[in-house]
């Protein structure tokens, strides 16, 4: 082949390809143009979601009935689960930064199957767009929980069956999607680049993977016999038609904590990306990390009953889950000190990216811990359906994956757009929502072991003074995402240019023009060591 | 690593999978009619479980790719069986 002709470097912003315009975005096979696509989708979907959280802490701000009435909120809490869930979280971090790196940190051109991807997000989007549109129709939006509980999702008169139809679209997306990253983790590594010098970010995407593509079947099938259900009096659930309630727990539990795991994997892979860096040391751990990745999905699978301690299980079955929930807290706290000991000794640089990594171990922490009190069957039950669930869950989810989502996008950012942020806006946003995330939800631990439920309308006065704090933390919250995005955006239009490797990173994205070519590489990289090789 | 090459089943090999994949449907809805309580599920499961194993083995080729990929979709098959009886721990004490 003939090398002496260069092709001059053509950013896969500026490529141009086969359609223009918008059609250049719809219509693109490119893994980095789908990775953005489902971040901006992300990102719209999120604020839409956290302006439904902002108005249920308005409504709760004094008791009794202050800006809605009670089926409004059950609605509004329902509507803001399913958004966050299933179109905000799950897919989350995967297909973003996912579909955008892990070619790119293999040594890939693309994924293994680019044409699979834009029909995932196709997919994707027409699930939204169904999820969407049973808010609006004629019954109303369902008022079931996003967990669609039975028997009562079975006889409410809202759309409950549009929006499980539309959690089923979503989940062929999250099963297309983990099957294009597991063939490509196995064909399209770069030469030389075994499974033991993949950048662990990829581990994190394989275990993931893994997970979405095994669970996700299980609620699609669940869900369909609801729907079955509901249309043809199946009796499945119902008791009344001679069901359990309790086999759907049991289904939508079985997908539904591994969804956790969809959830939180790649987040610990992006903490694990950000630490050696920014610490310029190699990381410590890298097996235990790796292979813990793997623990977690797969204790992950096994752990489903302590969702389901109070709905009438078998004692045995009880103490089983409860054994096995504990268990997995050991892959997750291996990943906790391995990050601590990398971190040791390191040349710590405190940018932003980095901030956000601490404090995600800080919350995720927490959240872990408070997750230990739900493990155990007999503090669960005092809990159980309070609002020290709530509290707990989302530490893991948003101190958690939020976080982490905040800090790669800090982190990537200059290889994305080529083009970098203001770090002191960015900063005091990461300050701001610090701060605002724990007023909102480190309340709602107290509120829930002093017997306030979750999902009520309404509360007692003397629970006043924290429901206040924890809306003020809203507010707080919301005002310092508003500075993050607004900052990101700016930095992504009109920031500094910024050079192919602004934080000294090892890994193969920074050994890349940024923003990359349409191919990532103009040869094929050989890898011949560990990926974070700073000594 | 990929196997890329190819194989070619015999039809008559196809032929004969499909001929025991359609007894044991028949047999799934024969032994609806035997009262076997707590056993039903189980026959159905392991009825479903030996056709799963022929199309993954014959149809699908699995037969012909590496033992990496063999003991991958092993895995899968034992996942969901662990699922399932940890499942029918709470229903047998329930």
């Amino acid at each position: 082949m003939d090398q002496t002709k260069q092709e001059p470097y053509v950013s896969y912003l500026e490529h141009k390809g086969k359609y223009t315009g918008i059609r250049s975005w719809i219509f693109t096979l490119d893994h980095k143009r789908i990775g953005l696509l489902y971040m901006y989708a992300i990102m719209v979907l999120f604020f839409v979601g956290a302006i439904m959280g902002l108005l249920m802490r308005i409504e709760l701000l004094k008791p009794g009935e202050t800006i809605m009435k009670p089926q409004t909120y059950n609605g509004l809490f329902t509507v803001h689960g399913i958004i966050m869930i299933f179109m905000v979280v799950i897919p989350g971090l995967s297909v973003v930064f996912g579909n955008f790196f892990l070619p790119i940190l293999i040594g890939a051109k693309d994924v293994a199957f680019p044409k699979l991807n834009r029909f995932s997000w196709w997919v994707y989007i027409a699930g939204c767009i169904l999820a969407i549109l049973s808010q609006f129709l004629k019954n109303g939006p369902p008022d079931t929980g996003w967990s669609f509980y039975a028997p009562y999702s079975t006889t409410t008169g809202t759309n409950v069956i549009m929006a499980t139809f539309a959690a089923f679209v979503l989940g062929f997306s999250s099963i297309l999607t983990g099957l294009n990253f597991i063939v490509t983790i196995h064909q399209m590594r770069a030469p030389g680049m075994k499974f033991m010098n993949m950048p662990l970010f990829s581990w994190a995407i394989y275990a993931t993977a893994w997970t979405q593509l095994l669970a996700t079947p299980i609620v699609g099938i669940t869900l369909l016999m609801l729907i079955a259900e509901r249309l043809f009096g199946i009796g499945f659930f119902n008791p009344n038609l001679g069901g359990d309630p309790v086999l759907f727990q049991h289904l939508f539990w079985i997908y539904s904590h591994p969804a956790v795991y969809i959830m939180i994997l790649p987040a610990l892979g992006v903490i694990t990306e950000i630490i050696p860096t920014f610490c310029q040391k190699k990381i410590y751990g890298y097996k235990a990390i790796a292979f813990s990745s793997l623990a977690i999905a797969g204790v992950g699978f096994l752990v489903w009953g302590h969702h389901m301690f109070t709905s009438g299980m078998s004692n045995q079955a009880r103490w089983f889950f409860s054994l096995l929930t504990f268990l997995v807290a050991v892959p997750s706290a291996i990943k906790v000190f391995n990050w601590l000991a990398t971190m040791y000794k390191g040349s710590i640089d405190l940018k932003p990216p980095f901030l956000y990594a601490l404090s995600f171990i800080f919350l995720f922490t927490i959240g872990g811990t408070t997750g230990l009190l739900l493990g155990s069957v007999a503090t669960n039950v005092q809990v159980h359906d309070t609002a020290f669930v709530v509290a707990h869950f989302h530490y893991i989810i948003f101190g958690g994956m939020g976080f982490a989502f905040f800090g790669a996008i800090h982190y990537w950012l200059p290889k994305m757009y080529g083009r970098m942020y203001n770090f002191k806006r960015a900063t005091i946003a990461w300050a701001i929502i610090f701060v605002g995330f724990n007023l909102l939800y480190f309340p709602q631990f107290i509120l829930g072991i002093e017997g306030v439920p979750r999902r009520y309308f309404d509360y007692l006065p003397q629970f006043q003074p924290l429901e206040v704090i924890s809306s003020v933390g809203g507010f707080i919250l919301i005002t310092g995402l508003i500075m993050m995005v607004y900052n990101l955006v700016q930095g992504a239009r009109k920031g500094e240019i910024a050079p192919a490797n602004p934080w000294h990173g090892s890994t193969l994205e920074w050994q890349i023009p940024s923003p990359p070519s349409l191919e990532n590489f103009d040869e094929a990289p050989v890898v011949k060591s560990n990926p974070y090789d700073y000594e | 690593m990929a196997n890329n090459t190819t194989h070619t089943t015999e039809y008559r090999v196809l032929a004969r999978v499909l001929l025991v994949l359609m007894f044991l449907t028949f047999l799934t809805i024969s032994v609806t009619s035997y009262h076997l309580a707590a056993f039903g599920v189980t026959v159905a499961l392991l009825i479903a479980g030996t056709k799963g194993f022929l199309v993954l083995t014959y149809f699908m080729h699995l037969k012909y790719e590496s033992l990496l990929l063999r003991i991958l979709v092993s895995m899968v098959f034992v996942l969901y069986a662990v699922i399932i009886l940890i499942t029918f721990i709470d229903y047998a004490y329930r």
